[in-house]
């Protein structure tokens, strides 16, 4: 039986598959932040609370780095979604 | 882990886009034997956090130059590094408030014509028409170039590491630069958290950290970095803005992204110049009404993410290119002022053509920093 984690999609905001994945750690982007900037995973609606964890296991399991020293990536804000338009109204002035 | 690279034809500082372009370029030519140092992790510093614009329509001869190259550049580039960079020309529209800005942008379409660039003024009419969410009934003008663009800075930036790997370029991650050994006035190597490399070639291409490494040469540069935000949207409908809108007196550039996001960031007050990319709520609060005044329709779309990076300023908002003054062998590719992304598909060649000692295919020696010195500063009005 062929191996299809290969087509399992890790990252549903952005539609990124297993292979993809394993592609890029491959050719040496072995850093969250890197498989970020190359396939746009956790720059999605979720920002990455879909996805991140089972791709920092992956970076560590090609590695060989302990789960626990693999970088977990820059989380920025805001921390859920927030409409223009209520930040445009809010505060002084 | 591969046995340590102990020596190379050029260290170059910096995994950036000009980092990267440098390094492929300089392969191109034949220095094959080329390192690329990065303390982080690959384009981890100001390339990946800028808003990624190209345009040919500025206010210098030079940049005019500068600018129509790097177009024809970015419109060959996936062919020639046979990765996709999500190129996107909607144009740029310029957008003018209050007569000075007008007359000054009016200024530059005349001198972007004399060379060759078909940029044009739009009616108020026309310029919703590109722009069907654009609302800008406070507008004196709006000025328009249509190959004008913009393109995935990781991508690019990726595009040119992949091709100059190809080309035998060693690149060394999470490997910062802590010294440059300097000897009878020539570069003779660079010191790292990891090792020394032998190198009569070192190239300054970090960005943010320019002036940090021009000083471990013994140069003083006039350079300050400077935090500049930005925030995106989630995807909505792609045709709200295709083109991006930029105000130098507005001050806000904002483009919608071809997956729909909406992108947007503006000059900060004051110099926040603590090297941190962090963000406050006040820039998201004050991007959030320039958003919704200019495309009403995004007073109901969300936020998903804020972040910063470094534009490396110079007094005049020009790079600084070329050798070191009495060091023979350390060069600078850096002060960009936020153009760096657009400008790296002609300044990685300049540069190499410069380093393999040829005349570069465009002038570069205007820009070296002893015009600061003379007092022959390069004013250019359109920076935001």
């Amino acid at each position: 039986m062929a191996d299809k984690s290969n087509e399992i999609v890790v990252c549903r905001c952005e539609e990124v598959t297993m292979g993809e994945i394993r592609e890029w750690i491959a050719k040496g982007y072995d850093t969250f932040d890197e498989l970020k900037r190359v396939l746009r995973v956790g720059m999605g609606p979720c920002q990455g609370r879909g996805c991140r964890d089972i791709i920092l296991r992956e970076i560590s399991r090609m590695t060989g780095t302990p789960y626990s020293e693999v970088p977990p990536g820059t989380f920025r804000p805001p921390s859920k979604p927030v409409k223009l338009g209520l930040l445009a109204e809010g505060g002084d002035d | 882990m591969a046995e340590w690279k102990k020596s190379a034809d050029a260290v170059i500082i910096g995994s950036g886009v000009q980092g990267c372009s440098l390094a492929y370029n300089l392969a191109k030519l034949g220095i094959k034997d080329v390192v690329v140092l990065e303390k982080d992790s690959l384009c981890s510093g100001s390339s990946g956090r800028c808003g990624a614009g190209i345009r040919a329509q500025w206010g210098t001869e030079m940049n005019c130059r500068l600018g129509l190259a790097c177009l024809e550049n970015f419109e060959n580039l996936e062919e020639e590094l046979g990765m996709k960079i999500d190129l996107h020309q909607g144009g740029y529209i310029m957008i003018a408030y209050g007569d000075k800005e007008y007359q000054q942008l009016k200024q530059s379409v005349g001198l972007q014509n004399r060379m060759g660039i078909a940029s044009r003024e739009l009616s108020r009419e026309e310029a919703c028409e590109i722009a069907p969410g654009l609302w800008a009934e406070d507008a004196a003008g709006f000025f328009y170039h249509d190959r004008d663009g913009h393109a995935d800075p990781f991508l690019t930036t990726y595009a040119y590491h992949e091709a100059a790997k190809r080309l035998g370029v060693t690149f060394l991650k999470f490997t910062e630069c802590t010294g440059i050994k300097v000897d009878k006035g020539r570069v003779a190597g660079v010191e790292t958290t990891r090792g020394e490399i032998d190198t009569p070639v070192v190239v300054n291409c970090a960005g943010g950290y320019a002036q940090q490494v021009a000083k471990m040469a013994g140069i003083e540069l006039p350079n300050y970095s400077e935090r500049h935000q930005i925030i995106v949207t989630e995807p909505v409908e792609y045709g709200l803005c295709p083109p991006m809108l930029m105000s130098f007196t507005g001050n806000f550039y904002i483009q919608q992204r071809p997956n729909g996001s909406i992108i947007g960031g503006c000059s900060p007050e004051g110099h926040p110049d603590d090297m941190a990319n962090g963000n406050t709520w006040e820039f998201l609060e004050k991007m959030s009404r320039k958003f919704t005044r200019l495309l009403p329709a995004t007073r109901e779309v969300r936020v998903v993410r804020q972040w910063s990076g470094q534009y490396n300023m110079t007094p005049d908002k020009q790079p600084i290119l070329g050798e070191a003054d009495g060091i023979k062998g350390f060069y600078l590719s850096v002060g960009y002022s936020g153009h760096g992304f657009m400008f790296a598909t002609i300044t990685g060649p300049l540069m190499a053509e410069l380093i393999n000692g040829q005349e570069p295919s465009i002038p570069i020696e205007m820009l070296h920093y002893r015009r600061f010195a003379k007092g022959e500063l390069i004013l250019e009005p359109a920076v935001v």
